[in-house]
């Protein structure tokens, strides 16, 4: 740790040399590091080891996460109708009032189905809190529609510690995310079938959708056509095309 | 002992001469020079990937209503640089090497306390008036400079010591964007999630103003003052030491 406060000429000379043979080294190093990082095998379009930290920041981030931590909430004349981003897995038509939801087992066998009445049959929640795009934005709207969690309690005979993720797809299956147990079972996750109390329109995911304050928006999906319970994580659009697969608030 | 000594030996003690001077001095210790160095690159990846990030929703301009005087990081910088949008390399070289950045900007906090290097960064009472006496000499408006009081000048002190705080600001700011809800009372703490996330690109915005200035000083300072950052000593005799 100590170092000589003052050199001769010899000493400096010898110092200097050593210096720029150290910081020369450091310098090669550092950028041989840079290129492994840049050049380590892709794991679903980003850098292997990007992804291997990505995977590191969801295990930090998911054991401190708390079921009772609340994201803040909003007054309710500070919400507005929410901007809308993406229309995949939406852009065709359907049948409203033949639209119904399948849930399945963690083999793909189905569990039930349920309509968008007996949706709304389970306990309305609502909550007005900042929803969070992962290109930067964010709006405080409001959301009514019942706790996943009550969907969850709906099959609690069947749904064991084996049980950890859950899969969502739109009826066209050309969206779809994985989502953590954790993230499903808070109080303010729901399944939302209205946006300031009106029910939402076609553009923001009628008749039903996810909507969360946990997660960016690219996770919360629109006209839910399937709910898998999953005993491991499934595939995730925006997860696949070089994103986190946690993105958690 | 004393009586086998010769005469030369003993004599510096008695009259000092010229040649007994030391060569160089220590100005930067070695674990300041490579908490230095390493920061350059991890800065550097730390806001390119972070412009990445900010063109997926480049909102931020000075102007009044529709009218726009002056937009951050416009289309044409993007193109010309050739950093095509590319939001999820940017989040997950941000998101990785911010832990590098973070570690070794609390490693010289840390560093810089225990081996009172602190003494020499912080302003002292005076750092703000002497401050603007060094501005007006560096910008050859007055002739003398302040004295300074150590290895720095007021001016050099003022900034030094914004900047590392600001470093530590870039880094909770960043936390408080990362996790608006796990680390609410952060995000509270800075007004909010849009607060926070302006804030963070104002610090950013503040270093590469600071890199740009702190390059032109280094410059104007010169060869020892750069060299003494890389191998410890300053050669004495003469020289400036701005930077």
């Amino acid at each position: 740790m100590a170092e000589r406060r003052d050199l001769s000429r010899d000493q400096y000379r010898r110092r200097s040399r050593r210096s720029f043979l150290t910081g020369g080294a450091a310098v090669a190093a550092g950028f041989m590091g840079w290129r492994g990082v840049q050049g380590s095998p892709a794991d679903r379009r980003i850098p292997g080891v990007l992804r291997d930290v990505h995977g590191i920041n969801e295990s930090i981030w998911s054991s401190l996460f708390r079921e009772d931590h609340l994201a803040k909430e909003f007054a309710r004349e500070d919400a507005s109708i929410l901007r809308i981003n993406g229309r995949i897995g939406i852009d065709n038509e359907i049948d409203l009032d033949r639209w119904q939801v399948t849930v399945q087992g963690p083999d793909g066998e189905e569990w039930g189905t349920h309509t968008l009445a007996d949706i709304r049959a389970l306990p309305r929640h609502e909550m007005t809190i900042e929803h969070k795009c992962i290109e930067g934005w964010a709006q405080v709207t409001n959301w009514g529609g019942a706790r996943f969690s009550d969907v969850i309690d709906l099959y609690a005979d069947r749904i064991g510690d084996d049980i950890t993720d859950v899969g969502m797809e739109t009826p066209d299956r050309r969206y779809y995310v994985s989502m953590d147990m954790a993230t499903m079972r808070h109080p303010q996750t729901l399944l939302a079938y209205d946006m300031l109390d009106q029910p939402l329109d076609d553009a923001h995911g009628a008749p039903l959708r996810l909507a969360t304050p946990l997660k960016y928006g690219i996770k919360q999906l629109k006209r839910i056509g399937v709910i898998q319970f999953r005993r491991e994580p499934g595939r995730d659009y925006w997860g696949d095309r070089g994103y986190d697969d946690y993105v958690g608030l | 002992m004393t009586a086998i000594l010769e005469p030369h030996e003993a004599a510096p003690e008695l009259a000092p001469s010229p040649a007994d001077e030391p060569y160089a001095v220590l100005k930067h210790r070695r674990g300041t020079r490579w908490m230095h160095w390493i920061n350059f690159p991890l800065l550097t990846i730390m806001m390119w990937s972070g412009l990445r990030i900010y063109w997926a929703e480049d909102i931020y301009a000075f102007g009044i209503l529709d009218w726009e005087w002056f937009k951050f990081f416009p289309d044409w910088f993007n193109e010309k640089l050739g950093l095509e949008r590319k939001l999820a390399r940017g989040l997950a070289f941000h998101f990785s090497f911010a832990w590098l950045f973070a570690i070794n900007g609390i490693a010289f906090g840390i560093y810089t306390l225990v081996t009172g290097e602190w003494r020499e960064l912080v302003p002292d009472r005076r750092a703000l008036k002497d401050s603007f006496g060094v501005l007006l000499h560096d910008l050859h408006l007055r002739k003398e400079a302040p004295a300074h009081r150590g290895r720095y000048n007021a001016a050099q002190r003022m900034t030094y010591s914004l900047i590392i705080l600001l470093g530590g600001l870039a880094l909770l700011t960043g936390f408080a964007i990362f996790k608006p809800t796990q680390l609410g009372f952060l995000t509270a703490m800075f007004g909010g999630y849009t607060m926070a996330r302006r804030i963070h690109f104002a610090v950013t915005i503040i270093f590469m103003l600071f890199f740009v200035v702190h390059l032109l000083q280094v410059a104007r300072a010169g060869g020892r003052n750069f060299l003494s950052m890389i191998t410890g000593y300053e050669v004495v005799g003469g020289g400036a030491d701005r930077g």
